[in-house]
């Protein structure tokens, strides 16, 4: 599948396409199927999000998981500062990204 | 220390005004981010991975309590509680938003900070010595020769849009602990028959080419300085390729036209660029060296009482001597075992500011080994400094050991990077934990860059770990025999990578064989040295 996903203009944030709108969540993303790259265009020019690009990704039971480590550590935070991912409570939150 | 007149504040506070319509102007979307982001940049405000990453200059690594509890401010008010103190001897916040940065940029502006030129292609922030004005063997107080290089650089108008970045470093002592010679421009104040000037290295520095920087001139005197300086950058300026990103620094030119041609070229500009009367009337200089005159010692020497042993060992290792009688550098080590090199809270910054307006004349200083110094502590006054440190976790005894480990930000928070480096030092650290097994090994500057860019100086490490992506997973290099010191040298990779588990083994392989071979005081770079590779090549790979 594949997932589009870039910073919010002003918060900096991470966000991830959900097919009509964005989401921190990468849980929350859609496959964009052949239709990134319109979309990114349209987005980007609505100010909507900050330096998009598309993304391969595999479904899993969980939800979407990006299949580069980048986009994972992107996806839930710093490995090493789990205290500020966006599942801190989750022990298994690290061997998601690794 | 250097304080602003009223030129230097208007400048930083226009400047701030003028961001805060660009960022506007961005929100409103009235300038698309191919517009914005070299204007951002130019702020020292990048995009990473989580969000805009803010880096503010602290020049030559020299600030004051004041403004050390304002970067402490900034951490708790705009980002996480934490700061990110770096090898350019600045610091980063990791979490900053567009829409806040400009409030961010006009709080700094009220202690005389700024971000600006801690990106871009122009002349970065300004390094230099920690212990400068401290320092038993300095031919002088580099400072007021670095604040000359700031002023001349900021906002010079032929060096906005270099080909690419420009690093300047400028030490005054025979020991190196700068990296001088791995800077695009290199200077060692010398005196020569009395007369001040400067050994004058250029295109040195690491990235995907590490080079040392050769002698272009082996003394420019201190009269001449600002003119041969921009003689060198105009012969780049003019010559540096703008048709390749990697070969655009200076490096790249020295060495494809060799350092005699550029030195011909070089005294050919300086000779006309003489003529321009570019080099500060000796009253401007005066002005300057003002603010760096020596503070009002008042304590006598004294016997420090060793009978705490923590504090002994502290001593030992983190407390260097001054030249001044009575006095000590206290180095603070930002690199607690299993925790993330160069990061201090908000808590931790308000703990050293403190500490240096009771103990240490206000002043700090920030090394390019991501630790923070405070260069005027009386001895009387050690062990109260000490408790404080101990009390806010700040007094790890382990400065120069393989746990003072230098580490980018990596792929936990760089959008350039290609593997983790901190979780790879937290590894090393926490395996190394042991305080005498660390002294037993000694000095051993250990480095580690997420990416071939070398933010972690791995090039100059005694031994260097560099993480690449292997299809998708991080594997990290070895390279030993690096050094960023006066005995400068580039380490070379020892053979095929490893992932992370298997660097840390190797790593501790590597000081098995040190410790076997060494003789007499050698460190481990001085052992590598004299064996050679193979021995250790046997141990890891065999």
């Amino acid at each position: 599948m594949k997932l589009l996903t870039g910073n919010d203009l002003g918060s900096g944030a991470v966000t991830w396409w959900t097919g009509n709108g964005w989401s921190i969540h990468v849980e929350d993303a859609a496959d964009v199927g052949e239709h990134g790259e319109a979309i990114l265009h349209a987005e980007e020019g609505a100010r909507r999000v900050n330096a998009p690009y598309i993304i391969d990704a595999r479904t899993t039971a969980d939800g979407p998981r990006p299949a580069h480590i980048k986009d994972r550590i992107r996806a839930l935070g710093p490995t090493v500062r789990t205290d500020l991912t966006l599942k801190p409570a989750d022990p298994a939150a690290g061997d998601w990204i690794i | 220390m250097y304080k602003y007149d009223h030129y230097d504040q208007a400048l930083v506070d226009a400047r701030v005004a003028e961001f805060r319509d660009q960022i506007n102007r961005r929100i409103a979307g009235e300038i698309t981010e191919d517009q914005f982001k070299p204007l951002r940049l130019m702020n020292g405000l990048y995009l990473q991975l989580h969000a805009y990453m803010l880096r503010v200059a602290i020049p030559y690594g020299t600030l004051d309590s004041r403004q050390m509890r304002m970067l402490a401010h900034i951490a708790r008010k705009y980002d996480r509680d934490y700061g990110h103190f770096t090898t350019r001897q600045n610091i980063q916040y990791n979490w900053i938003k567009l829409e806040e940065c400009a409030d961010i940029l006009e709080e700094l502006a009220t202690v005389e900070m700024h971000a600006i030129q801690t990106s871009g292609n122009c002349i970065r922030n300004i390094s230099s010595d920690q212990y400068a004005g401290a320092a038993a063997d300095e031919v002088t107080d580099p400072r007021p020769w670095a604040e000359l290089l700031r002023q001349w650089s900021t906002f010079h108008p032929e060096f906005s849009y270099l080909p690419r970045k420009f690093k300047i470093a400028v030490i005054a002592s025979p020991e190196d602990r700068a990296a001088m010679r791995l800077h695009d421009i290199g200077l060692e104040l010398i005196r020569q028959d009395g007369v001040l000037g400067a050994r004058v290295f250029v295109g040195g520095g690491m990235g995907r080419t590490p080079m040392i920087a050769p002698e272009i001139n082996p003394f420019v005197k201190a009269d001449d300085l600002l003119s041969y300086l921009e003689a060198c950058l105009r012969v780049y300026n003019r010559y540096g390729r703008r048709d390749n990103i990697y070969k655009a620094r200076i490096k790249i030119l020295i060495h494809e036209i060799g350092a005699d041609e550029y030195r011909r070229q070089v005294a050919e500009e300086f000779a006309h660029v003489k003529t321009l009367g570019i080099d500060p009337p000796l009253a401007e200089l005066e002005r300057i060296t003002a603010f760096f005159a020596a503070p009002a010692y008042d304590a006598v020497d004294v016997e420090t009482d060793r009978s705490d042993p923590d504090f002994a060992v502290w001593l030992d290792q983190n407390v260097k001597p001054h030249k001044q009688a009575g006095y000590a550098i206290v180095n603070i080590s930002l690199k607690p075992i299993g925790g993330i090199p160069g990061d201090a809270t908000s808590a931790q910054i308000d703990v050293m500011a403190d500490l240096a307006e009771r103990y240490s004349f206000d002043e700090l200083r920030v090394t390019h080994a991501q630790n923070i110094v405070l260069p005027y502590v009386a001895k009387r006054d050690l062990y109260a400094v000490w408790q404080g440190l101990r009390d806010a976790e700040l007094a790890d005894a382990n400065l120069d050991l393989i746990s003072d480990i230098i580490a980018c930000p990596g792929l936990d928070y760089c959008s350039l990077a290609n593997a983790r480096s901190i979780p790879v030092a937290q590894k090393i650290a926490t395996r190394f934990a042991d305080m005498d097994r660390q002294r037993d090994l000694g000095e051993l500057k250990l480095k580690i860059s997420g990416c071939i860019n070398a933010c972690g100086h791995h090039h100059a490490g005694h031994i260097g770990i560099l993480g690449v992506d292997k299809k998708g997973v991080e594997n990290y290099q070895l390279t030993f025999g690096g050094s960023g010191a006066e005995d400068v040298s580039i380490g070379k990779i020892i053979g095929p990578g490893f992932d992370e588990d298997g660097v840390v083994d190797a790593v501790e392989k590597a000081t098995e064989v040190y410790k076997a071979l060494r003789q007499g005081d050698e460190r481990f770079i001085d052992t590598y040295r004299r064996v050679g590779l193979e021995p250790f090549k046997e141990a890891i790979y065999g």
